[in-house]
């Protein structure tokens, strides 16, 4: 159950200790010393603290301490009620609109916002006074008092889970909607009710030694903590130990509640994998320049990526790359050892060139763009043999604040990033105009009339039409093709020699798609910016790019000129890619080419070829050892594959369609190869 | 199988100056056992008609009948949706078996429920051991086998597919295309496959219907929607399509 993960944290431990200390006293007091807390003493009224009774005495001559321990269970009980009641109102109003439908479900969500307008305590008070004096109705003041919050948060995480689609589909089955409530709805948000259940618990401990105090909770002959603590309060100077007793005790119950509640909290929030934080700087700079270049990490599953750290292809009349990645690579430190989603990526952009990366989800394509454009954040740790953007060696960690400057504003001026969701990476609040101002002023120090001058012509430059008055408008106030559009006007802003766009096309429309990307191709070929551009469709990428490197499983598989995509792709891997696209000519009798299998699992890599569990072509040696990236048969070294077994001519690419249809993997190791 | 028959829906949102107008007299006929694909962009009301096919949302005007008879309101509902995203559409707390068991009509009894479900994951080739399995232990393909899987057991007379494989990779996109012309072919499914990827309709739809901001622009049997499209932007639509990636024969 995920709840006990709380016991891995140290404040969890604690927390869970103290807690079922509380709870085992309340349990087992009562049954031990009922009698001897209730024995009264006539020779020994109100003594002080002594051998015999270590807290002394009351005015009745009974132990101080024996009553301090039996008061837990009727104390702690009382909490718990008072939370149980709070709790249960609180489902039954914030759940309103699941069961009583959409009128009547706004009519409850209007009770509870009047009704969390009141102060807790003191709705408390004026209850408790209304509903009598004793401790049933101090627990039931205690427990409507905490109701509307309780309320309001259930509304707020039963309207998340409302939303999903499991129930809608639960409702298409015909269930009714208590049921719906029931299966679907309360499971998915018990986590955080427990979590505000148990800090609610310790809030109504306090809140009933109040009454209790006040003398408007529990009554003579029953007696719990508040209760004790009103009547040492008159000896207060004599004997202090009788009121503070029972007030450590209250601050002991209260506390191991809320630390639980909290533990909890924390535990249940972060991810399922435990990290070890803080074991890398925040930076990507690692290590030194004198202690770089000795390639391996110290993780076991980083496996024999190094074999292709040989200096990355790319037209060799550009003597200076844009961007250059030697064996980049990028871990994650954790209980398990260390994962290696990206492991050794060697890439080379030119000015002016457009390089596309395609892979599937996990395979370590947006990790890549990030860890170029130095975005990579702990615990995600980057290492490189080379990582040159501009000239600047970025691996270098900055000796002054100067540099570090500098680099910050090279980084500012020349790179431009777009993403995938571009109503995320712009401020809600912000108009577009100041947005694209802002990071001007900040990287260059421009004037601000200046700046806005340039806004408003950049947005222009990108095709939105009335750059003016749309500089003035919010983010929401534009389409999803329009923000991309802006996005990219903010790139442009500066003077970027490389443009990074992960997935910049995918939440948007066929048409706006084309839109964007004959749009990042003007951008390119008018000011000879460099591209690269990161897409799982494969399709889009051919459309805009010069070269193409396909990634799987962490690593570049194959790099190849797009325009030897269609026929000479050599990689299995990239075969199968492009026969699994469906487009206006695919054959509507046949059945389309899938991949089988699944992607790989980071954390169950082996040391062979990432791609050989699904390969049709995989033999024995696929699976021990991982294939280079070395240069293909007659291309000068401008296609690349990683494959002992690459699809070379035309009988082999139909042996292997004929295998994959066939369902089974190639039995025979191509000896010729090997 | 039954007739899909929606006429003249229309479907608001909000209310006074706000009002938004989602579905604007739209009228579709899913023919008995065949695919209907409906393509437009996001924001075209493409979703709104899928929900209130589905009996999801509620119509403010205009009728949806099936057989010729409106649409029942309570018990298990002849028309089955599947969803985009299958993380969303399966609770994570239940097993991909009771999920599934969820949407078996009730004349079931407990040891043929069993058996069904092993037969229904066994019908979307997945392992029929594997029931017990959650939502988080399986891939989005799986996980959109699993959905499918729970719509059959409805004993759907129409099944609405609302942008099933846009949450996917194009590595798994195949697979479960090749699920559903397989499935529709061999139950004889009346289908409404709602999709913005013109290809991907292309290959599974027998008839098309193209919408935008509400309305349908233009419908009729897929080669010639595709081949002779009557509209403007339903040729602007073709014309944004990627080119064809596989050497021309």
């Amino acid at each position: 159950m995920r709840l006990l993960t709380v016991l891995r944290t140290p404040m969890g431990v604690v927390a869970s200790i103290i807690l079922v200390l509380v709870l085992l006293t309340a349990i087992v007091a009562p049954l031990l010393w009922n009698d001897a807390a209730e024995a009264r003493n006539t020779a020994n009224l109100n003594s002080g603290p002594s051998a015999e009774h270590p807290l002394g005495t009351d005015v009745l001559g009974r132990d101080l301490l024996l009553r301090t321990l039996v008061a837990t269970r009727l104390t702690v009980l009382l909490a718990l009620g008072a939370t149980g009641v709070a709790l249960g109102l609180g489902i039954l109003f914030g759940a309103a609109p699941v069961l009583l439908g959409h009128r009547a479900g706004r009519l409850a969500v209007s009770a509870v916002n009047i009704a969390v307008a009141f102060p807790g305590l003191l709705l408390a008070l004026v209850l408790a006074l209304i509903l009598g004096v004793g401790e049933l109705s101090a627990m039931w003041a205690i427990g409507i008092a905490g109701a509307p919050s309780f309320a309001r948060l259930c509304q707020t995480l039963v309207a998340s889970v409302a939303e999903r689609d499991y129930i809608a589909a639960a409702r298409l089955a015909g269930k009714s909607r208590f049921r719906i409530l029931l299966r679907h709805v309360l499971p998915n948000i018990a986590e955080p009710l427990i979590v505000n259940a148990t800090i609610a618990a310790g809030a109504a401990l306090l809140a009933f030694a109040g009454l209790s105090f006040l003398g408007l909770g529990v009554q003579s002959p029953s007696y719990d903590w508040g209760r004790m603590m009103m009547e040492g309060l008159d000896r207060i100077y004599l004997n202090p130990i009788a009121a503070l007793a029972p007030g450590v005790a209250v601050v002991i119950a209260g506390l191991a509640f809320n630390l639980m509640g909290e533990a909890l909290a924390r535990s249940l929030s972060t991810p399922r994998i435990p990290v070890a934080w803080g074991m890398r700087p925040r930076r990507p700079y690692p290590q030194k320049a004198e202690e770089r270049g000795d390639g391996e990490p110290a993780d076991h599953l980083a496996g024999p990526g190094h074999a292709d750290s040989s200096e990355p292809a790319g037209p060799a009349a550009y003597p200076e790359a844009v961007l250059t990645l030697r064996d980049l690579r990028v871990s994650l430190p954790g209980h398990l050892g260390c994962l290696t989603p990206v492991r050794g990526i060697s890439l080379r952009i030119a000015p002016g060139e457009a390089v596309g990366i395609v892979g599937e989800s996990g395979s370590g394509k947006s990790l890549t763009a990030l860890a170029a454009a130095q975005l990579v954040e702990e615990p995600l740790a980057v290492r490189a043999a080379t990582l040159k953007f501009c000239g600047a060696d970025l691996m270098l960690r900055p000796q002054s604040t100067r540099d570090r400057s500098r680099y910050q504003r090279l980084l500012g001026r020349s790179l431009a990033v777009v993403f995938q969701d571009p109503m995320t990476s712009f401020n809600p609040t912000m108009r577009i105009g100041a947005q694209l101002v802002e990071g001007m002023r900040f990287h260059d120090g421009v004037e601000r009339s200046w700046a806005q001058a340039r806004a408003v012509d950049r947005l222009g430059a990108v095709g939105i039409e009335e750059p003016e008055r749309r500089a003035a408008m919010y983010p929401h106030e534009f389409s999803g093709g329009m923000r991309q559009r802006a996005m990219i006007a903010m790139g442009l802003m500066g003077d970027p020699q490389l443009i990074i766009a992960d997935e910049p096309t995918t939440a948007l429309d066929v048409t706006v798609q084309k839109q964007v990307l004959e749009l990042l191709d003007e951008v390119r070929s008018a000011s000879s910016v460099a591209l690269m551009l990161i897409s799982h469709d494969i399709a889009v990428v051919r459309q805009v790019c010069d070269r193409i490197a396909v990634m799987y499983g962490g690593r570049i598989v194959e790099e190849l000129p797009a325009d030897r995509l269609a026929e000479q792709a050599q990689h299995p891997y990239t075969r199968a890619l492009i026969a699994a696209v469906p487009d206006m000519n695919t054959d509507l009798d046949e059945p389309l080419a899938t991949i089988p299998g699944r992607p790989v699992d980071l954390s169950q890599r082996s040391a062979g070829c990432p791609f050989a569990p699904r390969c049709p072509l995989a033999t024995q040696r696929c699976h021990e050892q991982d294939p280079a990236l070395i240069p293909a048969g007659d291309s000068g070294g401008a296609h690349r594959v990683a494959c002992w077994h690459p699809v070379v001519d035309a009988g082999r690419a139909a042996l292997a369609e004929a295998d994959r249809s066939a369902g089974e993997p190639a039995s025979a190791e191509g000896s010729e190869l090997s | 199988m039954t007739e899909l028959r929606i006429e003249k829906l229309t479907v608001r949102y909000g209310r006074g100056p706000s009002v938004h107008t989602a579905a604007d007299e739209v009228s579709l006929t899913v023919p008995a056992s065949q695919t209907l694909g409906l393509v437009g962009e996001s924001g075209s009301g493409k979703s709104t008609v899928a929900r209130a096919a589905a009996g999801l949302v509620s119509a403010d005007s205009g009728t949806i009948k099936l057989g010729g008879k409106p649409l029942p309101r309570r018990g298990l509902r002849p028309v089955q949706m599947i969803f985009q995203d299958p993380r969303s559409s399966l609770d994570p707390r239940m097993s991909i078996g009771e999920s599934i068991a969820e949407c078996l009509p009730s004349r079931f009894s407990r040891s043929a429920r069993r058996s069904e479900i092993s037969r229904l994951l066994d019908m979307v080739h997945l392992d029929p051991t594997r029931r017990g399995a959650r939502p988080p232990e399986l891939s989005g393909g799986q996980l959109q086998r699993v959905a499918i899987a729970r719509v059959l057991a409805a004993r759907p007379a129409v099944v609405v597919a609302d942008e099933i494989t846009s949450a996917l990779d194009v590595s798994v996109q195949g697979a479960v295309l090749n699920l559903v012309r397989e499935l529709q072919t061999e139950l004889g499914l009346s289908l409404l496959f709602i999709s913005h990827n013109l290809a991907v309709v292309r290959y599974v739809a027998s008839q098309v219907a193209v919408m935008r901001t509400g309305r349908i622009l233009e419908a009729g049997p897929a080669d010639q929607v595709f081949h002779r499209p009557q509209h403007s932007y339903t040729r602007q639509l073709l014309d944004a399509v990627p080119d064809t990636l596989r050497s021309t024969p």
